[in-house]
């Protein structure tokens, strides 16, 4: 199926939930919703799950208006943050029962229960009850739960928040795959903009209620729509400055001047945003055309194939993202580079007037 | 500030253990250096919460000893330690003012006010908590409550070492860069010991100077962030460090060169390994590069992570991660090469010292 | 379409309403017809107005068994609250003896009203009952039957045994929901024992100790049976509370305005002070 929300919004004693959200969620496709906490995306999903009711405009599925109906006769799955499971029943048990309320003949259940558990890893846990197990094959139960019975959509909300680092990136991996080739619409909620990488798939950038921009993921981190959307999808942040461009010349905050050409030529005198993100200020200089500024090092932290450098200039502090190790002193002065070609241009706290060029990038590299 | 050192320590959680399994931290001998700053990386189930409660006094180690500075620590309570710790959900005193939040560890040991106060004043200003000391703290957000919780533990100039339980758990990816920044700025500041436990293992590495890497009940790594990743020195540490963690594959060996199915790889040195020992090749995805010269491999998928590409691929058989930078592109016939310095061999997997 | 949608909503509700209707408002009407009307006999009734009410208020019986009332209240809330939060903190959190303190707590509660009356009445007893007889034995004067004093310690004694375990068990649940990583953390803070409960426990027993005290209040202000049984309200009126006041002028002397009146009166108060002590605790909320 095919869901539409058509200018959704809901406010909850007048205070503004979700604020005119038009999206359109193609069948088979992995959706990700990005905001940080309180965005609107838990309220996002239960409107699109018919938990919730609009307060204004229109849930359409298939092209047919469906706003009013209740979740019940929605073909809806859901998994949570917590590792909901019904703790006096096996784990065949939980994942059957949604089958069971279907009145399907057992052998088909049988039969469904274990393909599903196996595409999951748990086929060896059946027996089990949900306290015997550790937390991640608590969530791939609650997951093959919400599988099991081919939905049409499917929501996860923040489902990997509670597991060890390592266990999410299994699952974050599998996830993508064991839908690849189904019709059910996922929707999955997060906080962490990394995971949106990685999960692939569509991306719809949340921000106080709001859609920012929604799109392919690689597309939306390459080409943020505005400065909410780059703050958001950025890990390390972005780096913002304050710049102007006049006759040809943008003049930066921090006190460079940089020649309008390449993807910046043109661009109309009046006041900008200028963000660069992390891992293209560097240490050394990359090309003819990088910028060289000086800052002082408040602090480095090394994550073994990285460090991230921050350095306080000019009243901005910037945040550095090297490959291998460095270990500036703190308090030292050190030189680090930009490359004008690797700059985005914001109205002055607002929407993308120019992003890097990248099929240019990939000759020169 | 104290060193810490933890001699023959073991713990079982049964009355009478017998096996190495009824542990959940196999024998171990260690020490902290005073002032410094470690995490205790490892998954849930390692034992590395029941490590850090052994070192705070909330739990009685059932073999060995702890010391601080060289002073037996074993039986005594908390509160006698002198050792403050941050916990996974902030705990903070609901009705109390931020202010009397921050004050109460001090007037529980009957400070005189008027140091309470300057005390108080002083974390609260490097916290950026000014501005809301009057506030009370229910209705504040889980960041600025963690916030106090651990302005608690600063708040205490002489306290032997704080210890952090996977303090970030409830905090947004943004508000997590801040703090963990902030916690590092406050080590260089205040230089108390901190130990720090998490299984994420982005905040272990930029936030110690030192990394223990735990893996069913026993320590098997300490080393800087560097040597961790450079250099695993065992295959856990190769996989749990790192994402994608690190290719591991079997391989034969033949004196400086090593048979990977049906390629041969030149090591960098030989390494001696016992016949009959299971042997494998490590090499992280970050010590791959597309080579004209390499190993063919087969591309399954490449994933566009924003600041670089993963390339899922196939090398005789076996599935392989490469991590490329994000403006290079994958040719169909796509071959690889090993940089030597990422090398490394694994026998039962630890890792052997590549002779010269 | 919100239309129609919320109109069919209050068809819904429909039923509750004529439950609530039949179950609360109807016979409340009685009373109310019956506190501003006088009758002798034969269904004739005449409107009295305000004046039922007049004189219950400016009766000397109603105010001393109205001040009996909120002594007996005031006491046994005096009593049980804070017992009650000291027995569940003494309570093991958890293993064997927890269940065994749990059922024991437990027990009184599953006494019927007149049979606690009943067994207090005999076991009080001087000359027979095992309190009675042991009191007297060590020296002491005490028959509740002829003195107003031994009356009210056994029908204060009486509540506390009956009634303390209810606040025990919601001040125990309230205990066991507080997350152990706040009794680490106040170890760790060097917190005493008395800053742990002020400060922690105290605090998360605020909402279940509300609804103790709400319900003791409730119970104890409209106690009837186990005083009636034990003393019947004597000795004189010494243990006539306004309940048991209540059901003399209305059964007893068949005063039909008076104890209307009573009652409204009665009601008003409890659900005065009810109101009173919610909005208190409850206003540090909103914040």
């Amino acid at each position: 199926m095919t869901l539409a929300l058509e200018n959704a919004t809901k406010t909850v004693s007048g205070e503004v939930h979700i604020g005119d959200v038009s999206l359109t969620l193609e069948p088979g496709s992995l959706n990700v919703l990005l905001g940080r906490t309180l965005a609107g995306k838990t309220t996002l999903m239960r409107l699109m799950a018919g938990l919730e009711r609009p307060t204004e405009g229109r849930v359409l599925v298939d092209g047919q208006d469906v706003t009013g109906i209740p979740v019940q006769q929605r073909n809806v799955a859901m998994v949570y943050q917590q590792f909901i499971n019904y703790p006096s029943m096996t784990v065949f048990d939980n994942i059957a029962s949604p089958l069971k309320l279907s009145k399907m003949e057992n052998s088909e259940i049988d039969k469904r229960v274990r393909e599903t558990a196996e595409l999951m890893h748990i086929e060896h846990l059946l027996d089990r009850l949900p306290l015997e197990l550790s937390g991640g094959q608590q969530q791939r139960t609650a997951m093959a739960r919400a599988m099991v019975k081919d939905s049409s959509l499917l929501l996860l909300d923040e489902p990997l928040v509670n597991l060890d680092y390592k266990l999410r990136e299994e699952l974050r991996d599998e996830i993508p795959r064991l839908f690849k080739d189904r019709n059910t619409i996922v929707v999955y909620a997060t906080t962490e903009p990394m995971e949106a990488l990685l999960l692939g798939g569509k991306t719809a950038v949340m921000h106080e209620g709001r859609l920012m921009q929604f799109g392919p993921a690689a597309e939306v981190y390459h080409n943020p729509a505005c400065v909410q959307t780059g703050t958001i999808f950025s890990d390390p942040p972005i780096n913002y400055v304050d710049a102007e461009a006049e006759n040809g010349t943008l003049f930066l905050g921090s006190g460079q001047k940089i020649a309008l050409e390449g993807h910046l030529a043109g661009l109309s005198n009046g006041k900008y945003t200028v963000g660069i993100r992390a891992n293209h200020l560097t240490v050394a200089p990359e090309g003819a055309h990088s910028i060289a500024m000086q800052g002082q090092v408040e602090l480095a932290e090394i994550t073994g194939s990285e460090t991230f450098v921050h350095v306080h200039y000019n009243d901005v502090s910037w945040v550095i993202q090297e490959e291998g190790v460095h270990d500036p002193r703190l308090g030292e002065t050190m030189t680090f580079y930009m490359d004008p070609k690797r700059l985005y241009i914001f109205e002055r706290g607002g929407n993308l007037v120019a992003a890097p060029n990248r099929a240019k990038m990939k000759g020169a590299a | 500030m104290a060193r810490i050192d933890l001699s023959n320590l073991a713990h079982s959680y049964l009355p009478n253990p017998k096996s190495d399994n009824d542990y959940a931290l196999t024998r171990m001998n260690h020490t902290w250096d005073d002032g410094g700053a470690y995490a205790l990386l490892g998954p849930s189930g390692c034992g590395k919460t029941t490590l850090l409660n052994i070192i705070s006094g909330l739990l009685r180690p059932s073999e060995g000893q702890v010391l601080f500075d060289g002073k037996d620590m074993t039986d005594l309570q908390p509160q006698d330690r002198n050792i403050a710790q941050v916990f996974q959900f902030p705990v903070i005193y609901d009705t109390m003012t931020v202010y009397d939040n921050l004050a109460f560890p001090l007037r529980n040991r009957h400070v005189p006010e008027a140091e309470v106060d300057a005390r108080v004043r002083e974390i609260a200003s490097h916290l950026d908590l000014n501005d809301a000391l009057m506030t009370r703290a229910r209705g504040l957000t889980a960041d600025a409550k963690q916030t106090i919780s651990l302005g608690r533990g600063l708040v205490r100039n002489d306290v032997n070492a704080i210890l952090f339980d996977e303090p970030l758990t409830v905090i947004d990816p943004h508000m997590k860069w801040h703090l963990r920044s902030k916690l590092k700025l406050l080590h260089r500041q205040f230089e108390h010991t901190m130990v720090y436990v998490t299984h994420d293992q982005t905040e272990a590495l930029t936030f110690a100077d030192k990394v223990v890497v735990m893996y069913d009940g026993q320590i098997v790594q300490l080393g800087t962030p560097e040597e961790l990743f450079i250099k695993p020195s065992h295959t856990f540490v190769g996989y749990f460090i790192g994402s994608p963690g690190m290719n591991v594959m079997p391989i034969e060996l033949d004196g400086a060169s090593a048979k990977l199915g049906g390629q041969t790889v030149s090591l960098p040195g030989a390494a001696k390994v016992k016949a009959g020992d299971k042997v494998e090749l490590g090499v992280r995805p970050e010590f791959i590069r597309l080579d004209a010269k390499g190993m063919p491999v087969t591309v399954n998928k490449v994933e566009d992570v924003g600041r670089q590409k993963i390339v899922r691929a196939q090398l005789e058989g076996r599935n392989i991660a490469i991590v490329i930078g994000e403006d290079e592109s994958v040719p169909t016939d796509a071959k690889i090469a090993f940089d030597p310095k990422g090398i490394n061999v694994y026998a039962n997997d630890w890792r052997v010292e590549l002779g010269a | 379409m919100n239309k129609t949608w919320n109109n069919k909503a209050w068809f819904m509700v429909l039923p509750v309403l004529l439950i609530v209707a039949m179950n609360a408002v109807v016979p409340l009407m009685t009373v109310v017809n019956y506190s501003v009307q006088d009758t002798f006999g034969n269904n004739v009734f005449f409107f009295e107005g305000a004046r039922w009410f007049r004189e219950v208020l400016e009766s000397e019986r109603f105010h001393n068994a109205l001040f009996r009332q909120f002594s007996y209240t005031f006491i046994i809330l005096a009593i049980e609250i804070p017992l009650g939060v000291g027995i569940a903190l003494a309570m093991p959190r958890s293993g064997v003896w927890a269940s065994v303190c749990l059922v024991l707590m437990a027990l009184p509660l599953l006494i019927p009203w007149n049979v606690v009356g009943a067994m207090w009445n005999i076991f009080a007893l001087p000359d027979i009952g095992l309190l009675g007889y042991t009191i007297n034995a060590m020296g002491i004067d005490y028959n509740f039957t002829s003195q107003p004093i031994s009356a009210w310690i056994t029908m204060v004694l009486m509540d506390v045994w009956h009634w303390t375990s209810l606040v025990v068990l919601l001040a125990y649940a309230g205990l066991r929901s507080i997350d152990d990583a706040y009794y680490q953390a106040a170890r760790i803070d060097a917190a005493s024992r008395w800053s742990v409960f002020r400060y922690i426990q105290l605090p998360k027993l605020k909402h279940v100790l509300t609804i103790a005290f709400l319900l003791r209040f409730m119970d104890s202000f409209m106690i009837y049976t186990e005083p009636f049984v034990l003393t019947g309200g004597g000795p004189g009126n010494s243990t006539t509370l306004l309940s048991i006041d209540l059901v003399k002028a209305g059964l007893g002397e068949f005063n039909l305005g008076i104890a209307a009146s009573m009652s409204i009166i009665y009601f008003l108060m409890t659900l005065l002070v009810c109101w009173l002590f919610y909005t208190l605790t409850m206003q540090g909320e909103k914040e």
